[in-house]
């Protein structure tokens, strides 16, 4: 009976042998529960944990790494920043506004939970394409979710990303990352320490939502998903935003000894961790939890992931201030139990032990795998396919329009445009840019914020694929002006246990440690989402990068449309790109295949540091990326937002494929905009760097002309360059 | 005499304090107050949602945000708050109320300007940058512009689409009681321009004596160049221009 109720949960008949040999018995109901929910993928990383070592994780700004709510980065003037990114993949795919919403409510708990007063969120969004009926409410939804809350709670949406792709149709990516600001010397944490504090219980209260949410999102999506509805919670961003409040100000006056957030796995999951970290444990008693309903059973409070609750730890004589606090802010606190010194959690309801373990058992215990890994034989396969035996394209216009019109390249002013982006109005540069900018109040600096991941570069190659993920994200920041200083980031992937995931997953995560390690960036936190599947058939592995970069002085902030009539513009990097698993490889050939070219990571660091200076330097009219859709579409997209037409000239070697040069893509490739009178120095800057550098062209009119090796090959006005590249996802919904 | 005296020499703009209602789920209580203490330099308080009084503020902002999470109807329960009592006799004395988006709301669920707010046509949030024309260069709000005078200040709202009936409509215009309408950047309003369907393009309106005025966009959000426009300025400096003139 019992051997049935553990697979039920989820535990392996291994993992319930092991419980019993923790426990010297056998667990009860409740305790079974409790160990079902913090040994699942999501909350334990027993899949993850030996891989994620990998990363590099300390850095000379780094406060808090990996394994708190988030990490903290010290940005100067007695400041520091915690952001964090998290996945609701799961949620999301059966029902998108609530799944969304309180994936944005998450992650937003996880940074007030540091005593950081959340001030930027940005979204990476994968589906599949926009002409299915189901993928169209999915995204519809998922973009109204994260406005719902994020608007309610009045932190801007300043950015983030969203691409499609047929094998993320039935299992959507909803990552949501959140950033805040802290005095750096006041870090509040989850611990529960002190014997004798108080534990109270704030916010909602608890009812039947979201039971097992944790459980259903360490397991594939099948058909019958849609009966785990009641496994998504629901979200009020109202009590959030009053949550909010009333936490900082408790943290501020130095009220609270620890605290942190209930999500997954509700207070099973606060009150097992709380105690661990600090070696603590705590007594609790469940009748004394507010209920929505009279008649929960313990096993209901104490997996319930009913959102907007938070648990703290407080020292005796500062329980009537805590009150007051959540008094006026008419939130409910309740007095739940105290901290012990015995490392035990016991767990009483009305007086009746129902539960007694130590916390460990349920966080440093939990099991650890390391899964066989097979490389997949679709790698050499698609590896060497020639690419260059493609047939050109007759009109390279047409080319360049379709790629305009593919969703992944348009303009997602539609989803934008739902979020408000400049609430708290520090907002500096809105979604849309290469990287989100936000001014520090009080200060002069900037924060900047990037999230990235091409999921068919890692598909093709994971090792590459990662690396480009950190690459790119670092460059996006480095564009703008900023420093790179350190990642999060949403790990999404198939099912681990089937070794040529798990084959893609360390591939990705050694590449991304690569790259982390050269760019200076360590990793400060993130989260593993695996079981990203519908009936068998996996995501592309999707390694989402959030990065944070600082500017010392945020006017100096670079934007990434011309800015002015006869600037010169040049090509940083390499003229030439790939198509290996290109856009346009995609949309107008229809394949995904080539080889990636190694990307160099100590040219994309003195990149990025020549990109700092010139910023500094103020030399920069304008500086973008150069991505998705390869040269073409970087020039047109700086035409775009700058309003600004442009002339470009390109030479052809002997042997250039014109459709690679103008749509191939690479890594360390940036357009730069310079006015004339500073053009020298900008060059001097550039070569001394050792960086190649290509004049392109020259900024103005209303024209977008393009020659190569003296043959004019496009010219179109840049109003129907804009109105292509603006149509597309409004006209995919309407 | 003496008294008299000085209390007419504080009524300068150097000395118009300003008051930020907060009521749960306020959210751009803080960016209203940083536009008056960083940008504008003047005093400013917050003021709790169930204080009896306002602080001796000149000039009362009822700010932008979800006040009760936009349950029941937007501004609907807060307009029952504590507060309100003060703001509406401060209001019936000539005091200057200025609310913006959720705060226009507000006063509407208040009886203290008439219409209603309805969900954006298009059933969609909002969030732009929008032109507004004014139309009523004479309210404390806006004597620092010309008539027709284009000012380029974002919307972010879901309610945000100004409805009333025809005859209050026409009142409106009689006595020139619309304050700005949603333009093109030149200055028409074409359809296109107007971001919510409101009626008649209106993104602002006032009382009859012009002392409260209620508008969606939010011009505290347009107070520096950085963030993308100063033209919201010409609201806050209006404001102190009329306070130092009427004394």
């Amino acid at each position: 009976m019992t051997e049935k109720l553990h697979q039920m949960m989820g535990l392996s008949d291994d993992e319930y042998d092991l419980i019993q040999e923790l426990m010297g018995r056998k667990p009860n109901e409740l305790e079974l529960g409790m160990f079902s929910v913090m040994w699942s993928e999501h909350c334990s990383y027993k899949c993850s944990r030996k891989v994620l070592q990998l990363f590099p994780t300390e850095g000379a700004n780094i406060l808090l790494g990996p394994g708190e709510n988030a990490g903290i980065v010290d940005i100067g003037e007695g400041l520091a920043v915690a952001f964090k990114m998290e996945s609701h993949n799961h949620p999301s795919a059966i029902e998108p506004y609530q799944g969304a919403a309180t994936g944005v409510g998450g992650i937003i708990r996880d940074i007030f939970t540091m005593g950081a007063r959340p001030v930027a969120l940005l979204d990476s969004l994968r589906f599949g394409p926009l002409d299915d009926l189901r993928v169209k409410f999915l995204f519809e939804g998922v973009v109204s979710g994260i406005g719902g809350y994020g608007n309610c709670v009045g932190i801007p949406t300043i950015g983030g990303e969203t691409w499609f792709y047929p094998n993320y149709q039935g299992n959507p990516l909803v990552n949501v990352m959140c950033a805040g600001i802290l005095p750096a010397g006041r870090i509040a944490r989850g611990m529960a320490s002190g014997t004798g504090n108080t534990v109270i219980l704030v916010g909602a209260c608890t009812g039947r939502d979201g039971l097992h949410g944790v459980t259903f999102a360490s397991e594939e999506l099948t058909d019958t998903s849609e009966e785990q509805r009641p496994a998504v919670q629901v979200g009020d961003p109202f009590m959030e935003k009053l949550l909010i409040e009333a936490c900082l100000e408790a943290i501020e006056r130095n009220l609270v000894a620890g605290i942190q957030d209930l999500g997954g796995a509700g207070l099973t999951c606060a009150t097992s961790e709380m105690s661990s970290r600090a070696g603590s444990g705590m007594v609790i008693h469940l009748d004394r939890v507010p209920c929505r309903e009279n008649d929960l059973t313990p096993y209901e409070i104490m997996l319930s992931e009913s959102q907007e609750r938070m648990l703290m730890v407080v020292e005796q004589e500062k329980i009537e201030a805590i009150k007051e606090i959540f008094d006026r802010w008419g939130l409910e606190s309740s007095a739940i139990g105290h901290v012990t010194d015995d490392g035990l959690l016991q767990v009483y309801n009305h007086g009746n032990k129902v539960a007694e373990l130590k916390a460990e058992f349920l966080t440093e215990k939990a099991p650890e795998y390391d899964l066989p890994a097979q490389e997949p034989p679709y790698y050499q396969e698609l590896k060497s396919q020639d690419l260059h035996s493609l047939p050109q394209p007759h009109d390279l216009e047409q080319s360049f329009l379709k790629l305009l019109s593919s969703p992944n390249i348009a303009s997602k002013n539609w989803i934008f445009r739902q979020y408000d982006y400049m609430v708290r109005t520090c907002t500096v540069q809105g979604p849309g840019g290469d990287a989100a900018v936000i001014r520090v109040r009080g200060t002069n600096k900037g924060l900047a914020f990037s999230s990235d991941g091409n999921g068919r570069y890692v598909y093709l190659d994971p090792y590459k694929g990662g690396m480009m993920a950190v690459m790119e994200a670092a460059r996006n920041v480095s564009v703008s002006g900023a420093k790179p200083l350190a990642i999060t980031n949403c790990l999404n992937f198939g099912n681990p246990k089937r070794p040529q995931i798990y084959w893609q997953f360390k591939q990705a995560v050694e590449g991304m440690a690569a790259a982390c390690r050269a760019l200076g960036t360590p990793v400060t936190g993130g989260n593993v989402s695996f079981y990203n599947e519908t009936s068998g058939e996996a995501i592309f592995p999707t390694p989402v990068v959030g990065m944070l970069g600082l500017l010392d002085d945020v006017s100096r902030q670079v934007k990434k449309g011309w800015s002015r009539d006869g600037d010169l513009v040049y090509l940083v990097g390499d003229l030439q790109g790939s198509m290996a698993g290109s856009e346009y490889l995609y949309v107008v050939h229809g394949m995904l295949a080539g080889e990636i070219p190694a990307p160099d990571l100590e040219r994309a660091a003195r990149l990025n540091q020549c990109l700092v200076k010139l910023a500094a330097a103020r030399l920069l009219s304008s500086a973008h990326d150069i991505s998705d859709g390869g040269l073409l579409v970087a020039l047109a997209e700086a035409s775009i937002a700058g309003n600004r037409g442009i002339e470009i000239e390109l030479s052809l070697q002997q042997d250039t494929r014109i459709d690679e040069l103008l749509f191939g893509e690479g890594q360390s490739r940036v357009l730069v905009s310079v006015h004339p009178a500073e053009e020298k120095e900008l060059l001097d800057k550039v070569h001394q760097a050792g960086l190649p550098c290509h004049r392109l062209g020259t900024v103005g009119g209303s024209q977008f002309i393009v020659t190569t090796g003296g043959e004019q090959q496009l010219a179109l006005p840049l109003d129907q360059i804009k109105a292509t590249w603006e149509e597309v996802i409004p006209r995919c919904l309407s | 005499m003496g008294a008299l005296k000085e209390a007419a020499s504080l009524r300068r703009p150097d000395f118009m304090k300003f008051g930020v209602i907060v009521f749960p789920g306020s959210n751009c209580d803080l960016d209203a107050y940083h536009m008056v203490r960083d940008v504008l330099n003047k005093p400013v308080d917050y003021i709790w949602h169930q204080e009896k009084t306002l602080r001796g503020a000149d000039c009362i902002i009822l700010p932008g945000g979800f006040t009760y999470g936009d349950y029941l109807r937007p501004g609907a329960i807060a307009s029952f708050s504590p507060v309100m009592e003060a703001v509406k006799s401060f209001a019936e004395n000539g005091g200057l109320v200025l609310g913006i988006c959720n705060g226009f709301q507000v006063l509407v669920e208040s009886g203290l300007l008439p219409g209603a707010l309805y969900r954006n046509i298009h059933l969609q949030f909002r969030s732009a940058w929008a032109y507004l024309r004014v139309e009523n260069p004479d309210l404390p709000y806006t004597r620092k512009a010309a008539a027709g005078h284009v000012l380029k200040i974002p919307v972010a709202h879901g309610d945000g689409n100004y409805y009333c009936d025809p005859e209050t409509l026409e009142q409106l215009k009689k006595y020139n009681r619309i304050a700005f309408r949603y333009v093109t950047a030149g200055g028409e309003a074409e359809p296109g321009a107007n971001p919510n369907g409101s009626v008649d393009h209106i993104a602002g309106i006032c009382n009859a004596r012009g002392n409260v005025l209620g508008m969606m966009p939010h011009p505290e959000r347009a107070g520096e160049a950085l963030l993308g426009s100063e033209d919201g300025r010409l609201i806050f400096e209006s404001i102190l221009e009329h306070w130092g003139e009427s004394a």
